[in-house]
């Protein structure tokens, strides 16, 4: 579609502009404050440089936590992805079955964070939840809360438990926008299945699957309270992903300019991945159009 | 909201074709698939409902696949707690004023970016959508000082603005897609019949986008009854939400199972509820209009 340009257009956008600058801008000032200042007492500052960005990067901490986050992220999103892309190529396309599905997937999505940590706390107890019991029973040595390997197994089980359904949908809506006269003319050709999945479906799904991608990677990144409420980022430090480790910074130890500095970091690191796929993904969307 | 959401399904599913269905999907099993994984699905959300229906001291003291001694005590405790059930008004006010004020301002903003080109147009979307990958954690402990020195902090308010700063961008974003779906014709077609802009957008552009409206505000109310992270910290007591009466038990009275289960099974349900309502445009409304 044409644009027209018209300047005045800033009008609609005012609202919008200045309840997002209310909340995004004064606090990102604020910790941009912070980060440069080193406080005495919460009132006294005074200008401190760079260092509190040298101190997070260089500190061991910092690159744990940044480390484990990654790792988090990109196992999550090799899971997902192909996990739901598979299940929305087995949906039915069409009949009752349809929407029962579609509700019963989306169910997890719709569940508060801290109730997801919830449930799977309560699911996975070695004594007292379903997963433990039958872990356990047989022949596991389970217990999420003790060790570290079985924390992370069950928080990624968890995540993939949460987060599948959206992939789902996405890649289920970009394949039931194929006209029906795409599958014909590829029987008529006698194409594989795998053919008519890599030259039909997948360039159908490519623009959706980019935003699941892009969704699921910013929210994995920032994750907080499901892994706060299953593990508490223990046993030790094992589960502390960059959030948990930032909040026990920032509320924990109060303190201020390592928080702000490594707020900083972690905002600057989501923020040029996300750049990346959304560049891509705005050339994929004008290919589209044009 | 279901009214008038009518006609983006219907191109999508075409009229049933009898069984002219296409050769990729004759396999017999493939319907095992999507069933394992809705079971994967509900088995936690079933334990869930078998410890909320169990008295604590059956929780403790054996293992059993189902509820033997059935009780609605927890539910009981929770409906006369004002505690507990001041927590659900709380989440629930906080959500709809988030919902409605999200909305309401990302629709101008949304017709801005998908009808006109502006200065630094491609920036501001981009900037709005960095607000969306800016991690709460970040913005807690700013948002406390900003809430506190204007005199918001522990109101439903300051929960339903702070929230603004992940749903709007979102709004937008969604809302642009559908918007780009109408043609221009139709804006101009109503210019050229006299319609005044405030009465066009109202009485032919939001009809005809109603759908993705609905799931604009879907989206909206999902993000903002799931989070935690700032609604608990923006709350101490007068607009303390459900989820921080529920950590804030399970963490004081260490194993109230039942009690805790009983909760969380309240909550999944104002999320099944909506769910139940947009049922026919969830897919679409994923994928942000942009199919």
């Amino acid at each position: 579609m044409t644009k027209t340009w018209n300047n005045k257009a800033w009008f609609f956008v005012l609202p919008v502009l200045a309840l997002v600058a209310f909340n995004a801008l004064i606090p990102l000032m604020t910790v941009v404050n912070y980060s440069v200042q080193e406080s005495f007492g919460g009132n006294v500052f005074f200008f401190e440089g760079t260092k509190w960005y040298s101190q997070v990067l260089n500190s061991e901490r910092f690159r744990a936590a940044l480390g484990r986050q990654l790792i988090f992220t990109f196992t999550i999103l090799a899971i997902e992805v192909p996990l739901g892309v598979l299940i929305a190529l087995c949906m039915p396309r069409r009949g009752v079955w349809v929407s029962v599905c579609l509700v019963l997937m989306a169910l997890p999505l719709l569940i508060p964070w801290n109730v997801v940590g919830a449930i799977w706390n309560i699911f996975a107890l070695p004594d007292l939840g379903l997963l433990g019991r039958v872990l356990n029973g047989i022949g596991f040595d389970y217990n999420f809360t003790r060790q570290a390997g079985d924390a992370w197994f069950t928080l990624i089980v968890m995540d993939v438990w949460h987060w599948t359904s959206l992939v789902v949908l996405l890649a289920y809506a970009g394949l039931i926008s194929i006209p029906d006269a795409y599958y014909q003319a590829a029987k008529i050709d006698g194409a594989s299945r795998w053919a008519v999945f890599r030259h039909i479906q997948l360039p159908k799904m490519k623009r959706v699957l980019t935003i699941a991608i892009l969704l699921r990677f910013m929210d994995s990144f920032m994750i907080y309270t499901e892994p706060f409420v299953l593990t508490g980022g223990g046993p030790g430090n094992s589960t502390t992903v960059l959030s948990i480790d930032l909040v026990k910074i920032a509320l924990g130890q109060f303190d201020l300019g390592q928080a702000a500095a490594m707020s900083i970091i972690y905002f600057l690191i989501v923020l040029v991945f996300s750049w990346v796929f959304y560049t891509v993904m705005m050339r994929n969307e004008g290919e589209g159009q044009s | 909201m279901s009214s008038g959401i009518g006609e983006t399904q219907g191109q999508a599913v075409p009229a049933r074709s009898g069984r002219r269905r296409p050769q990729h999907q004759r396999h017999s099993l493939t319907w095992l698939v999507p069933t394992l994984y809705i079971l994967f699905l509900m088995l936690p959300i079933y334990w869930l409902l078998n410890m909320s229906f169990k008295p604590t001291n059956e929780i403790l003291g054996s293992f059993s696949l189902y509820p033997q001694n059935f009780t609605l005590d927890n539910y009981r405790r929770i409906f006369t707690d004002p505690v507990w059930y001041w927590g659900y008004i709380n989440s629930l006010t906080y959500v709809v004023m988030n919902m409605l004020l999200s909305v309401c301002v990302a629709l101008p903003a949304a017709y801005a970016f998908s009808r006109y080109r502006f200065l630094g147009d491609k920036h501001l979307f981009f900037w709005l959508l960095t607000n969306r990958m800016a991690p709460p954690a970040i913005f807690a402990l700013p948002f406390i000082q900003l809430y506190s020195s204007v005199g918001l902090f522990d109101t439903h308010i300051a929960v339903a603005l702070a929230h603004c700063l992940f749903n709007i961008p979102l709004a937008v974003w969604i809302l642009e897609g559908f918007m780009s779906g109408v043609p221009k014709e139709v804006d101009e077609t109503a210019y050229i019949d006299g319609y005044s802009f405030p009465r066009f957008f109202t009485k032919i552009f939001m009809p005809l986008i109603a759908s993705g409206i609905g799931v604009t505000a879907f989206f909206c109310f999902m993000f903002s009854w799931v989070e935690l992270l700032l609604a608990k910290s923006l709350t101490s007591v007068g607009a303390r939400p459900i989820a921080s009466v529920m950590t804030r038990t399970s963490s004081i009275s260490g194993y109230e199972l039942g009690m805790l289960a009983a909760a969380g099974v309240l909550t999944i349900i104002p999320g099944a509820l909506v769910i139940y309502f947009v049922r026919n445009y969830i897919a679409r409304g994923f994928a942000l209009g942009r199919v």
